[in-house]
């Protein structure tokens, strides 16, 4: 959960990017990066592996401005995507409040995608949180990949298998182009806002 | 892990950081919660790494400590310490939401800072159980 510091008027808040492994959630935090590198005071953190996996997570702290007078500092992280690393995963999410899932568009990844959003609903719930409760986006990354004849889930698939129930905004997205990174990244933010602007006096 | 903490509690929390770390020489003190969110930080001046990021990371460790000695049988490991060439960061657990961090050179000895994070931890949750 956010921490709202009455004293200094400062929110700071944590987004994280969820899904399955290689599906681009680190390259969206690159893309931001590079894109807003003046206003970010600091390095892009990341945690990898040899092969440039993301290990435990990527971190980038992104001050958005303000809002009814505190400013706020989004905190922006990625998990380890690949099955194996659960509990690191489990540990990202940890105060959690807001999501992105990057799903991967690709074909051969149709069921990878819908495990991990299952495995979000059951980490969430290790900590009393509700993937329908919180605010989420989703982002079906990729879309580029079409174009060169790589076979790609069309939006209605992904919407059936992943957005059917939670009924959430949705962007079709290209990490590596920066196609809707920003405006995924715009609607997380406001959804995470109105959330907490509640307890903003 | 909701909680909010006011004006008065961050007011008090801060005087024992500056009092109890950054005037007996301790180079930066963080208090954190296990989400990463920074509660208070103080330093002497001449920090130039983000703390945020310091933040972040340093929940995160302590996340992995915690899982790893629940996974030997431990509660958790008492002593959660790195030693550098020229700085050396202390963590301690604060009730069961908020963690300690301390940045300290080689003039404060381990001891010292072991005793004064101690101390300090029994303000804490004084003021933290007032909410």
């Amino acid at each position: 959960m956010a921490f709202i510091n009455l004293k200094k008027k400062e929110v700071q808040a944590k987004i994280v990017y969820y899904g399955p492994g290689r599906g681009g959630k680190t390259t969206n935090l690159e893309f931001i990066y590079k894109k807003y590198k003046s206003r970010i005071p600091t390095d892009m953190v990341a945690i990898k592996t040899h092969g440039d996996r993301t290990l435990f997570f990527d971190f980038l702290p992104f001050d958005i401005g303000t809002i009814k007078g505190y400013s706020v500092r989004m905190q922006l992280y990625t998990v380890p995507g690949q099955v194996k690393y659960n509990a690191t995963r489990k540990l990202v999410l940890r105060g959690v409040d807001g999501i992105v899932f990057v799903a991967d568009s690709m074909q051969l990844r149709r069921e990878k995608n819908v495990l991990s959003l299952k495995n979000a609903r059951e980490n969430l719930a290790a900590y009393k949180k509700d993937l329908t409760k919180i605010p989420l986006v989703m982002q079906y990354n990729k879309r580029d990949l079409g174009e060169q004849g790589i076979p790609l889930l069309s939006v209605e698939t992904l919407q059936q298998d992943l957005n059917a129930d939670l009924n959430v905004p949705f962007f079709e997205a290209s990490a590596l182009e920066g196609k809707n990174v920003v405006e995924t990244l715009k609607k997380i933010i406001s959804l995470t806002m109105a959330s907490l602007s509640k307890d903003l006096t | 892990m909701e909680y909010t903490l006011d004006q008065k509690q961050l007011d008090e929390i801060e005087a024992i950081l500056q009092s109890d770390f950054i005037e007996m020489g301790v180079h930066c003190v963080l208090m954190i919660d296990m989400a990463g969110n920074i509660i208070s930080s103080l330093d002497n001046g001449e920090v130039s790494f983000d703390i945020y990021s310091l933040a972040a990371l340093a929940a995160g460790n302590f996340g992995a400590v915690s899982a790893m000695a629940n996974m030997v049988g431990e509660n958790e490991f008492s002593l959660l310490f790195h030693k550098g060439q020229d700085e050396n960061l202390h963590f301690s657990r604060v009730t069961g939401e908020f963690l300690l961090i301390t940045i300290f050179g080689k003039e404060t000895s381990l001891g010292f800072l072991r005793l004064k994070v101690a101390e300090a931890i029994k303000k804490f949750e004084t003021i933290l159980q007032s909410s």
